[in-house]
């Protein structure tokens, strides 16, 4: 195969990726799971802003994922921090038994 | 080409990716992540987003998955068994069905012919002039300046949230 590789490649891919963050976060109970899974689908978006960022010719992509890689950082320690107060108190992290608000 | 990078590139990412959702020890999975994230990095290479690839591997790979390896170790979280065992079907075939529609849906935006926009001015010879890092640091602090401000409060915010909601009461 010669040629450079086109847009709708990267794009496609991204799109598998993202469906299968989304598998991912509606099939698994175990919390930390879910949460690599949405870090899968945020991934997912990284790659169509620089895909988009290299065919359209501006660093704007680029720039937008340093960003959503900044932010996907503090929601991590957040997130983590979260399931670990959550861990305290239940001893689970399953999601299926955090229902307290349940009526 | 370029073809020979991305076809093993995108097959590694699309199996790990895989991997993370079935297997069933939390820490085979964020190893599996990490490959994955090694895998996009390869692509952001090929893409020549060379500064991207940098901090994907040390953000991503060496910042965050480590943390989420502490705390699966931390917490001492046990295998779950799979959904399919557990008589859930149900979820499992309309969490599937969801996402066959939402690839079907993407795939026929994307096959639409509508991935086009306004060409920018940072052309791939422009950019490689100038270098990818030094021209990502030069927008960051005279275009996006303000953003680039707020996420240092954003990670502001984070460290001491972080601090509060995980200290012993």
């Amino acid at each position: 195969m010669t040629g450079t590789v086109p847009l709708n490649a990267y794009l496609i891919l991204s799109a598998a990726l993202f469906a299968i963050g989304v598998i991912g976060v509606v099939i698994r109970r175990n919390a930390l799971i879910i949460f690599m899974a949405i870090e899968l689908m945020l991934n997912a978006v990284n790659l169509t802003f620089v895909a988009f960022s290299r065919f359209l010719a501006s660093m704007d992509g680029q720039i937008i994922v340093f960003f959503v890689m900044a932010v996907a950082a503090a929601e991590v320690a957040l997130g983590l921090a979260i399931i670990i107060a959550l861990y305290r108190n239940k001893e689970s992290v399953n999601v299926d038994e955090i229902n307290l608000l349940k009526g | 080409m370029e073809w020979v990078l991305f076809v093993p590139l995108a097959a590694m990412a699309l199996a790990t990716a895989v991997l993370v959702i079935v297997l069933q020890n939390p820490i085979y999975c964020a190893l599996s992540l990490i490959g994955t994230f090694f895998a996009l990095s390869g692509l952001y290479l090929l893409l020549q987003a060379q500064f991207i690839a940098m901090v994907q591997v040390i953000i991503y790979a060496g910042a965050i998955m480590v943390l989420f390896l502490f705390v699966i170790m931390l917490l001492d979280v046990g295998h779950e068994p799979p959904p399919w065992l557990r008589r859930d079907r149900p979820r499992v075939v309309v969490g599937l069905g969801l996402a066959a529609l939402l690839l079907v849906e993407l795939v026929a935006a994307i096959g639409s012919g509508m991935s086009e926009g306004i060409r920018g001015p940072h052309t791939t010879e422009l950019v490689n002039a100038v270098g990818n890092a030094q021209l990502v640091g030069r927008l960051l602090f005279t275009d996006f300046l303000i953003a680039f401000e707020v996420t240092s409060i954003i990670l502001l915010i984070a460290i001491v949230g972080a601090m509060v909601l995980a200290r012993r009461q």
